[in-house]
């Protein structure tokens, strides 16, 4: 289905997608008032975009180093082309040890390979362990948000899938009371799982250690408890040097959610005496999005979410309207890289207003990369939906005497259409709007009379 | 052809420019670096006390089960820690010793020697930073030029407690980990 139907089904419940709307828009606020608190804040976002511009022109040698030294720091080093083959690797892990149970932390990656569904069929029971991935977990829902996976819930929501899955008490809608009751199921599953899986903010190439960033402190609880940690790692998230951490760190959580840090920032090197540590790393389209001179900079992305909390588009209309795994802005350039047909809307989901681009902590030129992809699906899809309003627009923009006609027509129809046709379901721009005040006379007719 | 070198051939078959890494400048720091370090770590709700706040603390009797991972008040530990950190699960107080704090964002740096089991600040109840003011830094900047290529297996920067604010935004304190967070500055 095409981004607008699933946006309109968004906008089903008013008050829901009013206070989705604000949420995002309060979040982007806090962004913005702790960024200025940091004088260098612009340098910090230059120097972040040119690291990455170093990264994705020397990406191989820097994933060869990586390889190196994480391999002499013991861990085991696997390199996946494409989604069907991580998961292999990460069911071929989890046999060998004879798991049939896994926690695991945010991973927009496995996310995106379909990670849980592939062990499910394959008998391993799969524990997300992020509040707001556990309780989307529960709905059997993905993700509606990279940084905050259940914004699309209210707390009366959250209750009733608790109070069927935890046994909490109905109706018991407090946050703390809510949470607590998720801190003591989880702490079991942390116990007893003997295989954590992470995902990976940062690979550092010079030390070939490797960094995962949460507030909860959950990634860590999994792993510290667990025998053997796997990272799954997109190739795109190494960095050079550790200090570029540096760069990096102060830029994250400050455009994600306008917090300085988060809480536990874990840098993962070797093992403990006795464990293991895998990471795999993950292809899946992104050395063709490589290829694309127009779109590559979709891969400088750290997966901070602030275009998401920024967008117009994405605020009305919620993170499954755009049924891929990331969506919003950087999502609706990363998206059609890997199937076009699927993603064909998204690109059009957009005002093109830019305040993607001007909050991105890399910046990344989202939004001209979102007018690129326009040309290329136009190209590819000549018969869009919209053609054929843009065939009538371009025959009466080319002839003089139609357009002032039906300027005329259009000032009388519009006193006197009926609100039922203005707002029907035909005219998508009638929707969440009101029509302007119309001015007696056109600007022409007006400079007759005037400037004789 | 194994998928490690189909991808590492498919990068460098692009169109590939050099692109040369920038030099990180010295940021200059305004202020305080202690009182910066303690708004922040105010900020991400944790909780800045002095050593005879924190031995009241100690003395009222509020923690059951103990540890102290540093001589200062190892008088206080009151288990036995062993190599399995699932014997931790109901440890009420973890006590160890940050190597320095960043006053930016109130982050605390840790290695595997601070921590003994990498578990151990994560799965107490509550937990305790002792920090000498002197190690205080600016900077993320400054922070990874002290680190420098120090080779701990495990290091670690805490901010604060566990937290969490899936549920409609509205914070918690306490999600998986320590409910928490005591910095005891001397």
């Amino acid at each position: 289905m095409s981004h607008p139907i699933q946006a309109a089904e968004f906008l089903q419940d008013q008050a829901k997608s009013k206070w989705h709307d604000e949420t995002l828009w309060f979040v982007r606020d806090k962004r913005d008032k702790i960024s200025k608190s940091v004088p260098e804040w612009e340098n910090l976002r230059d120097l972040a975009s040119l690291i990455k511009d170093n990264v994705l022109a020397n990406l191989g040698s820097y994933l060869e180093e990586f390889e190196k030294n994480a391999k002499a720091n013991n861990i085991h080093v696997h390199w996946a082309k494409d989604a069907e083959e991580h998961n292999r690797i990460v069911l071929g892990i989890l046999q060998e040890k004879r798991c049939k149970a896994i926690v695991k932390s945010k991973s927009i990656l496995t996310e995106e390979c379909h990670l849980n569904p592939y062990l499910e069929k394959n008998g391993i029971e799969v524990v997300d362990t992020d509040l707001g991935e556990r309780i989307v977990q529960f709905l059997n829902q993905a993700p509606s948000h990279i940084v905050l996976p259940a914004i699309h819930l209210k707390k009366r929501d959250i209750s009733e899938i608790f109070h069927e899955k935890l046994h909490t008490e109905k109706g018991n809608e407090d946050p703390d009371y809510l949470t607590h009751a998720a801190r003591i199921n989880l702490r079991e599953k942390f116990l007893s799982s003997k295989v954590a899986i992470t995902g990976v903010n940062f690979g550092v190439a010079e030390t070939g250690e490797f960094v995962v960033c949460t507030n909860e402190g959950n990634a860590d609880m999994g792993v510290h408890l667990a025998d053997v940690h796997i990272a799954c790692m997109g190739i795109e998230k190494i960095i050079p040097k550790r200090a570029h951490l540096g760069v990096f760190l102060r830029l994250l959580a400050r455009s994600a959610t306008g917090q300085s840090v988060t809480n536990y920032t874990s840098h993962f090197r070797s093992p403990s005496p006795g464990k293991e540590i895998h990471i795999v790393l993950v292809d899946n389209g992104r050395t063709a999005q490589l290829a694309r001179p127009k779109f590559k900079n979709s891969l400088k992305c750290i997966r901070c979410g602030a275009c998401m909390n920024t967008c117009p588009i994405y605020r009305r209309s919620g993170g499954f309207s755009y049924e891929s795994t990331v969506p919003g802005p950087i999502g609706s350039i990363l998206s059609p890289g890997i199937d076009l047909q699927k993603h064909s809307s998204l690109p059009f989901a957009s005002t093109l207003c830019g305040s993607c681009t001007d909050i991105c902590p890399v910046k990344i030129n989202i939004h001209e990369q979102l007018y690129e992809w326009r040309q290329e699906i136009t190209k590819a899809q000549p018969d869009r939906a919209k053609s054929l309003a843009m065939k009538i627009a371009n025959g009466v923009f080319a002839v003089p005497f139609a357009y002032n006609l039906s300027g005329n027509l259009m000032r009388g129809a519009l006193k006197i259409l009926p609100d039922s046709i203005t707002y029907s379901g035909l005219n998508t721009w009638g929707k969440q709007r009101d029509l302007p005040e119309l001015p007696k006379e056109s600007f022409k007719d007006w400079y007759k009379k005037n400037r004789k | 052809m194994s998928s490690r070198d189909l991808i590492l051939s498919k990068i460098k078959a692009g169109p590939l420019e050099a692109k040369n890494l920038p030099t990180i400048p010295e940021f200059e720091f305004e202020g305080d670096l202690k009182a910066r370090f303690i708004a922040s770590i105010q900020a991400n709700k944790g909780e800045v006390i002095s050593k005879e706040e924190f031995l009241k603390l100690l003395a009222s009797g509020v923690f059951e089960k103990v540890y102290s991972h540093i001589e200062d008040f190892s008088s206080f530990t009151n288990i036995k820690i062993t190599e399995d950190a699932h014997q931790l699960n109901d440890l009420n107080l973890a006590i160890i010793r940050g190597q320095f704090g960043v006053a930016e964002n109130g982050a605390i740096w840790l290695e595997d020697q601070d921590m003994g089991l990498r578990a151990l600040p994560f799965i107490t109840e509550h937990l305790v930073i002792v920090l000498d003011s002197a190690h205080l830094v600016a900077n993320m900047h400054q922070a990874y030029d002290r680190i420098g290529l120090q080779e701990s297996g495990f290091g670690l920067f805490i901010a604060g407690p566990s937290k969490t604010a899936d549920i409609e935004q509205s914070l918690v304190i306490g999600a998986h980990g320590a409910k928490s967070l005591r910095v005891v500055v001397i």
